[in-house]
């Protein structure tokens, strides 16, 4: 596999590692009434989705920067890549 | 279809026109007491279990493709009970027990063969990791011997000792490990379960669940709806994919895991090597190719089909462990898809729906287990309580923190 580094471009897999389901990115409220149940939830069920799957990949033979890959889990084709700490702006983090 | 020696005979002098398929192709009924989702090994096997050792045999097995088609068929082979944790190794020590009985109690050849499992060690510390493992295992019944180095030598003369990383030290020996027949078990069981009376439906997918006031009524297929006392999910690979129809999100992800097979050798390795440090294990099949595997491709992916840096990352594994294997050339490579749950180990149990019990998350050890999973999956479905050596496989361990975490990597599932 190909991922399309939005910095780097073209890199093969093998430079990256992988971590998992993207929404690790959004970390649960450690004040919340619920927060156990959260954490749970977070730490342990995954969605695992057979088709588009967003997913955290860590460049860390290169840049060492992690990213968001939307990727299809059935075909193995790589949809969109971007930069994880774009991504967490976006929903409101500071980094 | 029933077997003997005699029919064997009677066959060979005639023409072999007499024999029948081995199980019924019958249509759904309306109801049943068991609906059992998915044909493969643990499915058939709970199926068998169900009706031969607690009398129910009003029980339908459900496949969406044909019996014994996922992976059961994609496994390479390999049966041992050589777990640490006490929430494991009774259960695999009960599997192994299983397995050397199997073809007595269901008259079916699945060429069983005890031919050893050995688990090299590298350093000092692996060699005592190796030593309290083999402890734990002889605790629970199961055998362990450590080897030194001229025990592994006297045993495999070819394996390259004096790799400059990895240098053979010494290994873990489990002699009634070994390798099965794997299609055979499938089929061993599928036909002792149709001889009791149990449906067994192939392509019919189950397209959802039918759940009213939180009670399990049956499920909706491609054959139309089944209605059931008790569903039994048994899909390993797809276990989120069928649950997710449930309303459940579980603690699984599925990931593709490779195998491979060479071409047919003269006999060259009599057991099963593992090499842990290089991600590398191999056995020879009965027909002569040279059965390897090694580690996931480590992402998510439901393709049952890998990527090439893996098969790169094995065949320099097995160079490096066996540097005869140059000249011996590959003949297939195939991917199974995992159900990777977040410690490594295996969930039994009942859900939060009535009448609705899982089973899943077998990561890369579902095959050996598929007798142990059969028979405390049909215990639990028979009686409303855990088998004794399954009682830790529940779903809400996380929850409570009694995860059972072999190789302790955590939520990770592409690490354990």
């Amino acid at each position: 596999m190909i991922i399309n580094h939005p910095i780097l471009g073209p890199r093969d897999s093998q430079e990256f590692t992988y971590l998992g389901d993207a929404t690790l990115i959004d970390r649960p409220d450690w004040q919340a009434e619920d927060a156990a149940d959260q954490f749970h939830d977070y730490l342990y069920l995954r969605d695992n989705p057979a088709g588009e799957h967003r997913e955290l990949w860590f460049h860390e033979q290169g840049d060492r920067s992690w990213l968001v890959v939307t990727r299809n889990t059935v075909t193995h084709e790589i949809l969109t890549v971007e930069l994880a700490r774009d991504v967490a702006r976006t929903r409101g983090r500071s980094k | 279809m029933r077997y003997s020696g005699l029919k064997v005979i009677k066959e060979a002098l005639t023409g072999h026109k007499g024999w029948r398929p081995t199980w019924r192709d019958p249509e759904p009924k309306k109801s049943y007491d068991v609906v059992i989702i998915g044909g493969g090994g643990h499915g058939l096997a709970t199926a068998y279990y169900l009706a031969k050792e607690h009398g129910i045999t009003n029980v339908a097995v459900i496949e969406k493709g044909w019996i014994g088609g996922g992976n059961v068929g994609r496994n390479t082979t390999i049966i041992r009970s050589n777990y640490l944790l006490d929430g494991n190794e009774p259960f695999y020590e009960l599997s192994l027990k299983l397995w050397e009985g199997l073809e007595q109690d269901f008259n079916y050849n699945a060429m069983v063969s005890q031919r050893g499992i050995l688990n090299l060690v590298h350093t000092d510390a692996q060699r005592d990791a190796a030593r309290r493992r083999g402890n734990a295992m002889i605790l629970n019944g199961s055998d362990a011997e450590l080897l030194d180095v001229d025990g592994v030598r006297a045993m495999y003369p070819f394996l390259n000792f004096n790799n400059a990383r990895f240098p053979i030290k010494g290994g873990l020996l489990h002699r009634r490990g070994g390798t099965v027949r794997h299609d055979a078990v499938a089929w061993g069981y599928a036909r002792g379960a149709d001889l009791r009376g149990v449906d067994i439906i192939q392509n019919c997918e189950v397209t959802g669940f039918k759940i009213e006031n939180g009670k399990c009524l049956g499920v909706e297929t491609t054959k139309g709806f089944i209605g059931a006392n008790k569903v039994a999910s048994c899909v390993a690979g797809s276990s989120s994919r069928v649950m997710e129809k449930a309303g459940m999100r579980l603690p699984i992800e599925s990931h593709v895991l490779q195998a491979f097979v060479s071409e047919g050798l003269k006999p060259v390795l009599d057991g099963v090597i593992t090499f842990g440090a290089g991600h590398f294990y191999c056995s020879q099949s009965d027909k002569g190719g040279l059965v390897f595997g090694g580690d996931l491709d480590m992402y998510n992916s439901y393709a049952q089909r890998g990527n090439l840096p893996v098969v790169e990352d094995v065949m320099e594994g097995g160079m490096a462990l066996i540097p005869a294997l140059g000249r011996v050339r590959m003949l297939r490579s195939w991917g199974g898809i995992m159900d990777m749950s977040m410690d490594g180990s295996p969930y039994i149990d009942k859900t939060h729906v009535d009448g609705l019990y899982f089973n899943g998350g077998w990561c890369y050890g579902g095959f050996k287990a598929t007798p142990a999973s059969g028979w405390c999956y049909a215990h639990l479905l028979a009686t409303g309580t855990p088998h004794k050596t399954a009682a830790a496989y529940r779903l809400d361990r996380f929850r409570k923190g009694c995860m059972i975490d072999e190789k302790g990597q955590g939520a990770q599932p592409n690490l354990h």
